[in-house]
């Protein structure tokens, strides 16, 4: 197969300018940056990294659909552009919140970084090559190992990055090992490729290992019970606006490659409606997620650990996305995921900007934050309110979307349906964490002699977008859904 | 007809001006919630003025919304939802003159408020059960907020509680709903299509459906042995938030069962009825004695309206024409006395003398310190009573006649709880405001220093309130003559004709 070079290169405009603003960045600090004063160069370095970001979301926008590219690696049908979109939209929306909350040495080279990591997030969406993919989810880890520990004065920031550096990597190693499986058992590489050498040969007990393999690794990387448990520590000890694109961008792009994987690799022979062969896996781990995360999150005195528990029991829920995709395609789970995604990026920004403030560990550290800013205080009720799934806010109608599917595939006594009880179920437990973050908030007064806050202008443009397109979202959810 | 949809509109519109603009002054605030009350209240009363009652729900507004399950944004009425929707303007406006005195962060009390109210308009009048829902979801979290940010007695505790319990019975009826939509192929969330669906459904899958959402909405209605968040929920709210509770929040559930539990499942329906109506006869004996018991003032009210939507619930649970007939007037009748007694324990009584023991109260002998208070009790008690002359009488009776066609022996029964409301009402009002006879109360009864008078507002909305119950009393008809055709809408026909004698 040849490659077609100009059309290679309009399919990929996103990354290229995340890879020219990334080197610009870069550069640019290391020529004109010396001797300015560390916030004229932090300053400029996130000016530099908006304007790439929001150049490679307008390339997205741009981006006609096309079929598959580069020798069979890419595809742009609607799941990989939509979800490019979405990951460059979060990335904008936690960088955007970084001048004046994140008060760091080197902040052009955390703007690389998160260039970086967002190209890997880019390119997951629309990869349909086992190699590609792998080699797009590392580039993206090991730029987020770095942005969790670059607060290198702070002790909890190192071990937040040892300990996602040491899961990640054994979950690279799981991955890595279901798809040489994959490839043994298939010869092929890419996702058409793997369905069809599967669908010639008759189950074995390789293909089983193989799909372990890579659930295990994805279990770890999305966060998943029982592989959770990098989780909690990571998102208290990252600076908080790595810990917001850890927590949101990196969840959509690993859902997107996650999903295509699945989806279009994995989908088992499907002609006689048998299930694929992961059903079963996906569906333990779901559960797991839900019960897990729910409860766990019940017993968490800090709200950045609250907050990844409650990460565990949103992955359940886009478990039971994947489940419901082979029937209903890939939108109401990427919905959820981007809904999902904004609210999280919300509340860490409203974190980071009151880690300028003192810091917020324990909701108690939040009380009367009504009175000392409102902005944060609504926009954070915003967020966790849509994490609730509390409508007219978009985490409702995602939640609403996915159960509806999964009840219909068979209603209330199928697999799917029965997880999407149980999830419905626990809604009212996770209503109670959120309500007590809340209840902080919003109702306490301030402690006595807290200062008002004084939200930087980045942030606050940041957390009124988050806000309004989790309204927009919600109110207009086929602005999105349509695009499917 | 068309002015309907503005009673949402406006209140929403309302409580986001109350943000932007009302934290200049607490007295732009009030000005600006009673505007908003006034303006609902008036576009609901001009709406039921155009509308011409018949059989079934009129559309008034209808466009796609999620196009992919189907959902839709439709509004539409019937005389229940008017006669509700009149409630609402009602309840809203005398809930924010009773407001009046909210002294912190006035704006956000009044936008969160009219967030609630918006919610409850949306719900009566929405025709898609996935609108209905949205609605409903969105009246429950402001609740919240309001009771634990301006509320008294133990207000955390019974905020979350009031939540936990509403939003787990709305957890019970999003399941249902989706139930019933995968049922019917998912093909949407109309009320039409969603009882085409479940109603073709086998008995045995009607059944736990029809409990799903019967018994989500009932935590709501206060259903027996669900109505535990009522009492304290109403005790720790500010009094105007009691007023909504009482008056409207609670009728939410009451119509969501009659909307929707009812005539999706008539099969479940059927095989539900002997529980439902014991569970409702249980809620109106259990709540009256309970309230008998009460040390609280405001307890004894709050208990009170367990036993007062029992009969609600008791006249669905029969399901004859009279009954449903009679259980919509006492939805009226009682969001209409519940706020009248909610504002005299809350407002007049206990803002001036700080106490709701009726032990201390019954040493003040408040009936001269506080006259006003004190007749405007003694009516509400008899409305509440259920006296000819006050909406209660029709309501209660119309309930009675129409549960004895169904079962004579639950009819006994509820006419046995309007003697123990009676007697609570009648302790109550003995104890509160006539206290111990005049030579003791010469010696020992410390005195009331000077009660501050009563203001405009509390007199502008007891007789809004008073107006309205004998109004209703005096002429049922102007309100049954709404409900009684949409009695004969075709969605009601399959429980109605089971239970014709």
């Amino acid at each position: 197969m040849t490659i077609d070079h100009s059309e290679l290169l309009h399919a990929f405009r996103p990354e290229a300018c995340l890879v020219t603003g990334a080197l610009l960045v870069l550069g640019l600090d290391l020529a004109a940056g010396r001797g300015r004063p560390p916030e004229r160069r932090a300053q400029n370095a996130a000016l530099l990294g908006l304007l790439a970001l929001a150049a490679a979301l307008a390339a997205s926008f741009a981006a006609a659909p096309a079929g598959p590219l580069a020798a069979g690696t890419m595809l742009l049908d609607p799941l990989a552009r939509i979800t490019r979109a979405g990951v460059l939209g979060l990335a904008l929306l936690a960088l955007a919140a970084t001048p004046g909350t994140l008060r760091l040495p080197h902040a052009a080279e955390y703007v690389a970084l998160l260039l970086f990591a967002t190209a890997g997030f880019t390119l997951m969406a629309g990869t349909t090559s086992l190699l590609l993919g792998f080699v797009a989810l590392e580039l993206a880890s090991i730029a987020l190992y770095l942005l969790a520990g670059f607060d290198k004065a702070r002790p909890e920031s190192a071990e937040a990055a040892l300990k996602y550096f040491l899961f990640g990597a054994v979950a690279a190693a799981f991955l890595l090992f279901g798809f040489s499986l994959l490839y043994g058992l298939t010869g092929a590489l890419d996702l058409p490729g793997i369905s069809r050498g599967l669908a010639a040969q008759p189950a074995s007990p390789l293909l089983l290992v193989a799909v372990v393999m890579v659930l295990v690794g994805f279990g770890f990387k999305a966060a998943a019970a029982p592989f959770h448990l990098w989780a909690p520590d990571v998102y208290q000890g990252a600076p908080a606006p790595a810990a917001a694109l850890i927590a949101s961008a990196a969840k959509l792009a690993g859902l997107a490659f996650f999903l295509r994987l699945l989806g279009s690799g994995l989908s088992g022979s499907g002609a006689d409606g048998e299930p694929a062969p992961w059903t079963g896996a996906v569906a333990m781990l779901a559960v797991l997620s839900l019960l897990v995360g729910n409860i766990a999150a019940l017993g968490q005195g800090n709200v950045r650990r609250l907050l990844a528990y409650s990460a565990v029991a949103h992955a359940g829920v886009l478990l039971l996305g994947v489940l419901v995709s082979a029937r209903a395609g890939p939108g109401p789970a990427v919905y959820y995921a981007v809904t999902y995604g904004l609210a999280t990026v919300g509340a860490f920004i409203v974190l980071a900007v009151l880690d300028g403030e003192g810091g917020a560990q324990t909701p108690a550290d939040l009380a009367g934050l009504h009175g000392r800013s409102p902005l944060l205080a609504g926009a954070l009720a915003a967020c966790l309110l849509s994490l609730a799934g509390i409508p007219p806010l978009a985490g409702f109608l995602g939640k609403f979307l996915l159960f509806a599917e999964a009840l219909k595939a068979g209603g209330p006594t199928s697999l799917t349906g029965g997880i999407a009880l149980l999830a419905i179920a626990l809604s009212a437990v996770a209503l109670y964490y959120y309500l007590v973050v809340l209840k902080e908030a919003l109702v306490r007064g301030p402690t006595p002699g807290a200062p008002a806050i004084r939200v930087p202008a980045g942030a606050a443009l940041s957390l009124l977008a988050t806000v309004a397109l989790l309204l927009v979202l919600g109110l207009l959810p086929d602005l999105l859904l349509q695009r499917f | 007809m068309n002015a309907l949809p503005w009673t949402i509109y406006v209140s929403f519109a309302g409580a986001a001006l109350l943000l932007a603009l009302g934290r200049a002054s607490p007295g732009a605030a009030r000005g600006l919630a009673l505007a908003t009350a006034l303006t609902g209240a008036a576009a609901g009363a001009a709406g039921a003025l155009g509308f011409t009652a018949q059989p079934g729900l009129q559309t008034l507004v209808d466009t796609p919304w999620v196009a992919g399950i189907g959902i839709r944004y439709h509004l539409a009425a019937d005389g229940i939802s008017i006669v509700l929707v009149l409630l609402t303007g009602l309840a809203a406006t005398a809930g924010v003159l009773f407001s009046w005195n909210v002294r912190e962060r006035v704006a956000e009390f009044f936008a969160l408020y009219f967030l609630l109210i918006g919610g409850v308009y949306g719900v009566f009048l929405s025709a898609d059960a996935f609108l209905l829902f949205v609605f409903y979801e969105i009246a429950i979290v402001p609740k919240y907020f309001l009771i634990a940010g301006w509320g008294s007695t133990n207000r955390e505790y019974a905020a979350m509680k009031l939540v936990l319990y509403s939003f787990a019975g709305s957890a019970l009826v999003l399941a249902g709903l989706l139930w019933a939509h995968a049922a019917g192929g998912g093909r949407g969330f109309g009320f039409a299509e969603l009882a085409r669906a479940a109603s073709a459904l086998p008995a045995a899958q009607q059944v736990p459906l029809f409990g799903l959402l019967f018994v989500g909405f009932g935590v709501l209605a206060g259903l027996f042995p669900f109505h535990t968040w009522a009492p304290t929920g109403h005790v720790a709210a500010p009094t105007g938030v009691s007023m909504l509770l009482a008056g409207v929040v609670m009728k939410l559930g009451a119509y969501g069962c009659l909307r929707l539990a009812l005539p999706l499942c008539p099969a479940g329906f059927a095989a539900w009825q002997p529980v439902l109506g014991g569970l409702a006869l249980a809620g109106i004996l259990y709540g009256g004695f309970v309230a008998l018991v009460q040390e609280d003032f405001k307890f004894v009210i709050g208990y009170s309206s367990v036993s007062h939507m029992g009969f609600v619930l008791l006249g669905l649970a029969a399901a004859t024409p009279q009954a449903l007939a009679g259980a919509v007037l006492q939805m009226f009748s009682h969001g209409v006395i519940a706020g009248l007694l909610f504002a005299v324990v809350g407002r007049m009584v206990y803002d001036r003398v700080h106490t709701r023991r009726l032990d201390r109260l019954q040493a003040l002998g408040l009936h001269r310190h506080l006259p006003f208070p004190a007749l405007v009790f003694v009516l509400a008690a008899l409305a509440s009573m259920g006296m000819p002359g006050f909406s209660g009488f029709p309501a209660e009776l119309s309930i009675l006649i129409g549960t004895w066609r169904t079962a004579p022996l639950w009819a006994l029964g509820a006419a046995a709880g309007i003697v123990v409301a009676a007697a609570f009402t009648l302790r109550v009002l003995q104890v509160a405001f006539f206290g111990p006879s005049e030579q003791a109360t010469a010696a020992e009864a410390p005195p009331v220093p000077d009660p501050e008078p009563i203001t405009w507002p509390e007199r502008a909305g007891a007789a809004l309130l008073l107006a309205a119950t004998v109004y209703a009393g005096l002429k049922p008809d102007a309100l049954l003559g709404w409900i009684l055709p949409a009695l004969q809408s075709p969605a009601l026909q399959p429980i109605l004709r089971g239970n014709t004698p």
